[in-house]
Formats: C-alpha cells, sequence, structure tokens
C-alpha cells in the first residue's frame, strides 16, 4: 500500500529561514525588520522562545514560534496564530547552557510578552524539566499536534554535538516534522565565551553524518533537515543542501545585513546599532522599512547567486541538489573528514 | 450535560469529540471511562466544566484557557502544563511537573505530587496561577518559580515530618509559597529566604484555602499563621552574576 497522506509542509520561495532571534534578546525593530522581509520574500522567520508580541500577529503565516524550556509566552493563539511550532531542545552557541535574558533587557513591552515581571531574568535552562527520554518529547511534540489540530509540522530544534545523528534519528521518531541542527558559531553575543567558542561541533560534519544515519535507518522522508550556525554567504548554503539539508536557517548574516557590527556585546543591552537592545533611544536608530529593505537584498542576491551555480553545475532544481555529494570535492582536507563528509577529494571523478 | 463514552478510545478520537461538543455549545460535558488518554482539555478556550471519572493521562488541561476540570481520582504526570487560565480540581494524586510554565489559573490537589511541581511558574498582573496541594510534595517544588502561589498543607502527615522534599524553589525568582510544617532551610535552594506568613499572607491563604476546600467538598482542620512557613526569593536575578559580566 503506498501512503499518500504527507505530513503537514512548509512552503518557502527560497532555502533560506530566519533563525530563532527572541524579541527581547532583538528588538522590537529588528524583528519587524526580519517577519517584514520574510514575508515579502516568502520565507519564514523564527520568533525564538521570548512569544510573539500581538503587533507581529498578522505576519503569523511567515513565522514559526518556538516552545523552549521558560515557555515564555506559549498560549494557545500563539501556537495558532504560526505556520509552524518549533521545540528548541538545543542552541549551537552553547549546547547545556539555555537560554537566559538578563534583567536590564525586559522591559515593560518584553514583560508583557513573555509574562515575566519586568527587570526580572528569563531563565529558561538547558534541560526542559518534562522532557528526560525520546518518549517525552513525543509527548511534548504530540501536545503542540493536539493543540494545533494537526495542521502544522513540529520541529524540533538541536545542538550539533557528537552523538547528534543518534539524538535527530530520535527526535524523528519521536513525531518531528523537522529536525533543525544547529552548528558551533551560531552566532550570539550573549553566552559565555568558552562554551560558545568549544562546545559544539562544525554544522557541515554534523550534517553529512545527520543525514547518512537518517537514509541507513530509511527515516530520512519522514523529516526535513534544516541546518544553521554559520551560514554565511550563498555558497555556503549550496554546499548544506549538498551535503543533504532541505533548507538552511541564517542568523547572524541577516543581523550583519540589518548593520549589526559583531562586537559579541549583546548581552549588555547597549547595541549601538538599534538591534540588540530594548532602550528606545537605541532601538529608533534602526529604521524597520529600511531593515527589510536590506534583508530583502541579502536574501534575493543569495538567492541569484544560488540559481547561478545551480545552473553551472546543470542541475535544474534545487531538490535535485539535497544530498547530491557528487557535485562536491574537497580540498585540503584530511581522509577522515572527508569520509564523514562523505565528499571525494577534487580531481577524483565519478 | 453532555456524556461521552471513552472507553478503550485513542485519544486523538476523545479530545476530537469533547472539541465537538465544545464548539457545538456545551459548556458541561462528563467523560466517562478514561483510562490514561493524554491531553484531555487541551488548549480549550472559554469557560465551562469537564468531569472526569476515570484516570486520565500524561497533560491533563495543557495549554487550557479558562475550562474547569474535575478528577474524582488521580491524574498522571504533566496536570496543567503551560496552561494560561481555568482551574483543575483533582481528588487524588498526580505525579511529576504538575502546573509546568503555569501563567494563570487553579489547580488543587486533594492528595499529593510529584517531583518538579509547579517549576517555571509565571505571574503577570492580573494573570497568577496558584497551586494547592493537600498532601505532600516531591523535590524541586517551584524550581526556577518566576510568580504566583503554591500552598503545600501537608494533612495527614505526623507531626515533625516534612511535607515537602528537597532543593525547594531553586533558582526561584518570583512568586511565593507556603508551607504548613515541618521545613528546615536545608531544604531549599541556596539564595531563598524564609519567614513567617504576614498578615496579608494569611489573608491570601485563608481566601484560596476556602475555595480549594469548597471544590474538594472537604473540611480543613483549624489552622493559625504560625503554621506555615513563608518561602520567597530574594533576588530577581539569581543568575546574574554566573558568568561574571
Amino acid at each position: 500500500m503506498v501512503k499518500t497522506k504527507l505530513a503537514p509542509q512548509l512552503e518557502i520561495n527560497l532555502p533560506i529561514v530566519f533563525s530563532a532571534m527572541s524579541y527581547g534578546s532583538i528588538s522590537y525593530n529588528a524583528f519587524r525588520s526580519l517577519v517584514q522581509a520574510a514575508q515579502e520574500v516568502g520565507t519564514y522567520c523564527n520568533s525564538g522562545e521570548g512569544g510573539l508580541h500581538p503587533d507581529f500577529y498578522p505576519w503569523g503565516k511567515n513565522i514559526i514560534v518556538q516552545v523552549a524550556s521558560g515557555r515564555f509566552g506559549v498560549h494557545p493563539d500563539y501556537l495558532r496564530v504560526a505556520s509552524a511550532v518549533e521545540i528548541k531542545i538545543g542552541q549551537g552557541a552553547k549546547p547545556g547552557i539555555g537560554g537566559h535574558l538578563p534583567g536590564e533587557k525586559v522591559s515593560s513591552d518584553i514583560s508583557r510578552t513573555r509574562k515575566i515581571p519586568e527587570g526580572s531574568d528569563a531563565i529558561s535552562p538547558a534541560p526542559h524539566h518534562d522532557i528526560y527520554s525520546i518518549e517525552d518529547l513525543e509527548r511534548l511534540v504530540f501536545a503542540i499536534k493536539e493543540a494545533t489540530g494537526y495542521e502544522k509540522p513540529v520541529s524540533v530544534k538541536i545542538a550539533a554535538v557528537h552523538n547528534v545523528a543518534a539524538i535527530a534519528s530520535g527526535a524523528i521518531r519521536a513525531g518531528a516534522d523537522i529536525v533543525a541542527i544547529d552548528g558551533i558559531r551560531g552566532g550570539t553575543g550573549a553566552a559565555p565565551q568558552a562554551i560558545r567558542d568549544n562546545v559544539g561541533i562544525p554544522i557541515e560534519l554534523a550534517l553529512a553524518q545527520v543525514d547518512e544515519r537518517l537514509r541507513q535507518e530509511g527515516i530520512r522522508h519522514r523529516a526535513s533537515v534544516v541546518i544553521a550556525g554559520g551560514i554565511r554567504s550563498s555558497t555556503d548554503v549550496i554546499k548544506a543542501i549538498a551535503l543533504g539539508a532541505d533548507a538552511v536557517y541564517i542568523g547572524t548574516a541577516a543581523l550583519v545585513g540589518l548593520g549589526c557590527h559583531l562586537c559579541q556585546k549583546c548581552y549588555t543591552g547597549k547595541c549601538n546599532w538599534g538591534i540588540a537592545t530594548q532602550d528606545p533611544y537605541l532601538t529608533k536608530r534602526l529604521n524597520p522599512n529600511i531593515g527589510t529593505r536590506r534583508l530583502v537584498n541579502l536574501l534575493r542576491a543569495w538567492g541569484l547567486e544560488m540559481k547561478e551555480m545551480l545552473g553551472g553545475m546543470g542541475v535544474n532544481s534545487i531538490q535535485s541538489l539535497r544530498g547530491n555529494k557528487e557535485h562536491l570535492r574537497a580540498v585540503g582536507l584530511s581522509r577522515e573528514e572527508m569520509q564523514i563528509l562523505g565528499v571525494k577529494l577534487a580531481g577524483e571523478g565519478w | 450535560m453532555k456524556v461521552l463514552q471513552c472507553q478503550g478510545k485513542h485519544y486523538r478520537e476523545v479530545n476530537a469529540e469533547v472539541d465537538n461538543a465544545w464548539n457545538a455549545g456545551e459548556r458541561e460535558i462528563r467523560l466517562e471511562g478514561i483510562n490514561g488518554q493524554r491531553y484531555i482539555g487541551r488548549s480549550l478556550t472559554g469557560v465551562g466544566t469537564i468531569e472526569i471519572s476515570g484516570i486520565p493521562g500524561d497533560d491533563l488541561g495543557v495549554f487550557m484557557d479558562g475550562a474547569t476540570i474535575f478528577v474524582r481520582g488521580n491524574a498522571q504526570e504533566g496536570v496543567g502544563n503551560t496552561m494560561n487560565s481555568g482551574k483543575i480540581v483533582v481528588g487524588g494524586d498526580i505525579r511529576d511537573i504538575a502546573g509546568y510554565a503555569m501563567r494563570g489559573g487553579k489547580i488543587w490537589v486533594r492528595g499529593s505530587v510529584g517531583y518538579r511541581v509547579g517549576i517555571h511558574m509565571k505571574s503577570y498582573l492580573s494573570d497568577y496561577p496558584v497551586i494547592i496541594i493537600g498532601e505532600t510534595s516531591g523535590d524541586f517544588l517551584g524550581e526556577y518559580m518566576a510568580g504566583g502561589l503554591i500552598i503545600v498543607l501537608g494533612l495527614n502527615l505526623p507531626a515533625g515530618v516534612s511535607p515537602v522534599g528537597k532543593f525547594i524553589a531553586s533558582g526561584m525568582h518570583g512568586g511565593k509559597m507556603f508551607i504548613r510544617g515541618s521545613f528546615s532551610p536545608e531544604q531549599a535552594g541556596p539564595g531563598i529566604g524564609i519567614d513567617r506568613p504576614s498578615d496579608d499572607d494569611y489573608l491570601e491563604i485563608i481566601s484560596y484555602l476556602t475555595e480549594y476546600a469548597t471544590d474538594l467538598a472537604m473540611t480543613l482542620p483549624p489552622m493559625k499563621p504560625d503554621d506555615f512557613v513563608k518561602v520567597y526569593p530574594t533576588t530577581t536575578r539569581p543568575y546574574g552574576r554566573v558568568y561574571a559580566y
């Protein structure tokens, strides 16, 4: 018997989605730029774990909402308004650390969105204390599916760590429709530096391993794989798709488009460019309409470059490139790295 | 009153039937023969009553927004998980993580609860979640609590036995907790204040206990302010200096 009933899907015009950056960590104007750009280009913007400001509900068709351990702003309307719901288990920049929005950034609007008192820390520890196993994860995945009438895909975001392939397999068996894998150098200016620079593993290695494992287990078709962490150009997107990803998340690249200078001081709440701050004097430095235009330009330019590269490869659709490692060749990598990535050395034929 | 027979049905079927009745305007529903079905009353929006006979499964009333659920016997894990408003009244015991990240509403439990109950509870203006536990609680009660109220009554316990476990209120940075009976500071997490309830606190306790006793049709033993210990956070930023910023 052929199973023809498809799980709910997300449709994107470009395999690039804005990564989870919460309203709280970034400003109202930055968030507005992201949702407006996502709508214009036909992709999605991830709300992060800080709830969704009521002003952004009209953009629900272009928003993926997140449920993390602190469950900030998670209520029935929040789940219903979005196009997909993501459970955040891990974050590439800080595996095992969890989220922590310092009290300085919890302004009155943030406190209203997250439903916590003003000036108090917003703590989202690494463990979800209701999830200690794949079966527990399944319970949360299906709680969300029940609450949204089985109409929206549920994504599970995990950090790229050494046993990521087994974790991704477990997430899919728990019912995830999308597995998001976040690698080291997922940008943040709000994680301890020692963790940020040392704990995760590079996303290319993690992705190749996950794709390989899911194919071996015969479950690759049951979920989409979205990767994040260190996607800095259109070539990174092409490489990621050839290594097996369905789409990529960009966070830092989008913020650089908005004017971020990568000073990595997001935790102070004193962002000079009006991005990672809640100070009204600073946030007004970022005009959301100009921000939207910059982001749309970024995505459009990457899209055109990707089409050129696909043309050069003689591939006429991005789906045909997915997991097609024959289009990749390695230069300057060790034998072991090439083995893990599943790519041949430059110069080797088919 | 609409009565739904649920014996042997999958939770998906039971919840769909509850949805159909609810959306048709039925506001008093009784579920018969419940045996472990999950997510009952999930994201139910609006005022109304659901009575359950049998043992509901995990995540009873998850994301619920306004309804009232009565359970005669025990319930399993995750009662009132991420609940927004409404009330859940349980005549028996419940297990772990009840009231996880509750933002409003009430959970009344006549018996005991498991580990990590009331963790991540939040409050904002009039949204004020309340959990009352009749007998005892496991470890990590009210961990990371950011708002709301938890009362543990320690009923039916021999004198000198604490009604709560260890690591109570670890990482608490909002809200308050009242424990009736013996409680030593070693049972609390670091940075937690311990005191006797003030007059205003005691009035608040009594007003919620009156509602609790009415809903559960029980008579509470006589109590006085000195029976209770108040547990409260001493900072709104327990991890503000962890990374030495």
